[in-house]
């Protein structure tokens, strides 16, 4: 048991069960922490991949912002606990089997993938920021300009939506 | 060594709580979690694939996910906002409005 | 077991560097609160805490011995007792956590072991820092949520909503100097300072980067809701914002993540454009007698201690600890003078902390000087001015970096 399969499980370990209490607990301020524990899991993997800058942006951006956003909109909503009633038509017929199908092929997935073949290593982080940095403004410089244009956009949208009516 | 598949695995098991999030929950910003947490599944595959294949294109659609999943929060969110001022409720049971 | 220590030395070395950096930081944040009320008192042309202790400096042990004692109060009716009791946990946690990364000093050889004076040395450090600001937030949302009363939830929510307008600021403002020096790790930055500019001055990123810096400085002032930007915890606004249900060591952990906050910023103000733990005199070897100011000024505080010890002691403990801390400074300052090795340890350190003090004085200044911000002048400051500026000074960066220089 080498050290990166041994933290493998640790964070895959915690972000399965941060995703398992943001389905199972009733109050949604109790499933934002839930997922900003899912996400902050997830980040240590991405460091475990290699992937530092990704590792980075994932808690500046998803944990430390977006999260930020939700938390605020639950806290002045108000929102309340969710009531226990029985499960809908929707969810027993459609819910479930999916469900159960996306479970069915994690298990094939899994029974497949014993022989442990393409490995992934988690080598020495060797400045991939730069790297990333470089191709975003060479080969996709196109995509992160439009993703400009498309926040902006988004800040727009979001302050008309928002206005109170006079 | 960790396989590839084991983050896949973990990737499909992330997106699939997502799911069943997605369809049993009722409270529309537990919903909108729920979303995100699909989105996070999907960058958790595209960045073990990046490291397996050693390219970086993968790290480059990640961050594209993730700008785009902060837009969409923002406007989502905003939505959610006018639907609670103007509805009153945030149970998605009770926001059915085509039963008006 | 010895021998696998003894085959990891980094381990050790690291446990021990933690160890000791928690110790002074912590011990530090206890001073800092005697420090800036020293100064405020001067400035307002008062004395301070003056009795416990000489010159008062055993206020903050009687401070952290009333915290301890104090009675612990949990309200009845909390939202969530769970996030009440994890905000300050969390306030603290990361609030400790953002000074592993900083260097405060060059490296060194310790029984053979290449090390350094940082704890952990990462190429996305300043990623890092800026990541655990940003989730520093929640401390404060948490916090102020949870304690179901609106005197909480009003302050966190103006709380909150001015930290994370600053924080676009402040990283903004720093990729200035990252464009300058061409790498994330804090420790290549500072690296990257050595040398003088123009002959005369030393290359720090202040020179081409004041810009940057004031919006930095301002920005931190705002992070870390100091005035004058504590409209959130001011006293006849909020009653005392966020933290109003917390009381004993609850409220003494706000406090704490608060300094550590200062120390942050402080830390990463002297690394990113003061150079760090390097000297502002040139290293030629002119300048050579420069490198005894550690000695010279470790003396100095000693020789003031044991002179003033009959002046301003008021009982026989007051005269004998100042006797004592001045022979020990004064002892200090011999023992630096005559080991040049440990002078040269002490070099980096020395300017680090040096240049840190000057920034604490600074933000303690500032609190003693400015009145409090309106909270939508605040906002309005913080978009309006302050984010075009940076996004200016990054522009102009680029500009001035990519000019075809003929």
């Amino acid at each position: 048991m080498s050290a990166d399969v041994i933290l493998f499980f640790l964070f895959g370990g915690l972000a399965v069960l941060g995703a398992l209490s943001l389905v199972l607990q009733r109050h949604p301020i109790h499933s934002a922490l839930s997922l900003i524990l899912v996400m902050a899991a997830l980040a240590v993997l991405y460091l475990l991949l290699g992937a530092e800058f990704i590792a980075a942006i994932q808690i500046i951006v998803y944990a430390g912002a977006i999260m930020v956003l939700f938390v605020f909109v639950i806290m002045l909503l108000n929102a309340g606990e969710e009531e226990r009633t029985d499960l809908s038509r929707v969810t027993r017929y459609l819910g479930l089997p999916v469900a159960t199908a996306l479970l069915v092929e994690t298990g094939w997935l899994l029974y497949r993938a014993w022989p442990g073949d393409v490995g992934v290593v988690p080598d020495r982080l060797v400045g991939r920021t730069g790297a990333v940095g470089r191709m975003l403004f060479t080969e996709y410089v196109l995509p992160f300009e439009l993703t400009s244009v498309v926040i902006l956009i988004a800040i727009l949208g979001a302050v008309v939506l928002a206005k109170k009516e006079r | 060594m960790v396989p590839v598949s084991y983050y896949l695995v973990l990737s499909a098991v992330l997106f699939g709580l997502g799911v069943i999030g997605f369809l049993l929950k009722r409270n529309l910003i537990t919903i909108f979690m729920c979303i995100e947490l699909m989105l996070n599944a999907v960058n958790l595959a595209f960045v073990a694939f990046a490291h397996s294949w050693e390219v970086l294109s993968g790290h480059i659609f990640v961050f594209f996910v993730i700008v785009i999943a902060a837009a969409e929060a923002a406007v989502g969110l905003a939505i959610i906002i006018v639907i609670f001022r103007n509805r009153g409720s945030l149970n998605v049971e009770r926001i059915n409005f085509l039963k008006w | 077991m010895t021998d696998w220590v003894t085959n990891h030395p980094e381990l050790v070395i690291a446990v021990v560097k933690i160890a000791l950096l928690l110790f002074v930081l912590l011990t530090a944040i206890a001073y800092v609160v005697w420090f800036e009320r020293k100064v405020i008192a001067h400035i307002q042309a008062r004395w301070g805490p003056y009795r416990v202790g000489p010159h008062g400096l055993l206020q903050p042990l009687a401070d952290g011995l009333k915290f301890l004692f104090k009675e612990d109060i949990v309200p009845a009716n909390l939202s969530s007792r769970f996030l009440y009791l994890l905000a300050p946990f969390l306030a603290v946690s990361l609030a400790l956590l953002a000074v592993a990364v900083i260097p405060f000093g060059p490296e060194f050889e310790v029984l053979g072991t290449p090390t350094g004076f940082w704890i952990a040395d990462i190429n996305i450090a300043l990623l890092f820092v800026l990541g655990v600001t940003s989730l520093t937030v929640y401390s404060v949302a948490l916090a102020g949520w949870s304690s179901n009363s609106k005197y909480p939830l009003l302050g966190a929510l103006r709380s909150t909503a001015q930290m994370i307008s600053y924080e676009l600021a402040l990283t903004l403002s720093v990729i200035g100097v990252l464009l300058l020096a061409g790498s994330l790790s804090l420790r290549e930055i500072v690296e990257q300072q050595s040398g003088r500019l123009w002959g005369v001055l030393p290359n720090w990123y202040i020179f081409p980067q004041f810009v940057a810096f004031i919006c930095f400085f301002i920005s931190s002032i705002a992070e870390t809701n100091r005035a004058p930007f504590d409209l959130a915890e001011a006293e006849t606004e909020l009653v005392a914002g966020f933290h109003t249900e917390y009381s004993s060591m609850k409220f003494a952990m706000f406090f704490l993540a608060e300094y550590a906050h200062i120390f942050t910023a402080s830390f990463l103000a002297t690394v990113l454009f003061f150079g760090g733990w390097r000297s502002p005199f040139p290293e030629t070897p002119f300048w050579q007698w420069t490198q005894y100011f550690p000695a010279v000024a470790a003396a100095l505080l000693g020789a003031y201690f044991v002179l003033d010890t009959f002046r301003h002691a008021h009982s026989a403990l007051h005269r004998g600890l100042m006797t004592l801390i001045g022979m020990a400074l004064l002892g200090a300052g011999a023992v630096l003078a005559l080991v040049p090795p440990l002078l040269l340890l002490v070099q980096g350190p020395f300017w680090f902390i040096a240049k840190t003090v000057a920034f604490l004085f600074v933000f303690v200044w500032i609190r003693a000087t400015l009145p409090r911000f309106r909270y939508d002048q605040l906002m309005a400051f913080g978009w309006k001015f302050l984010l075009p500026l940076a996004v200016l000074n990054i522009i102009v960066t680029s500009l001035a970096l990519v000019w075809p220089v003929e």
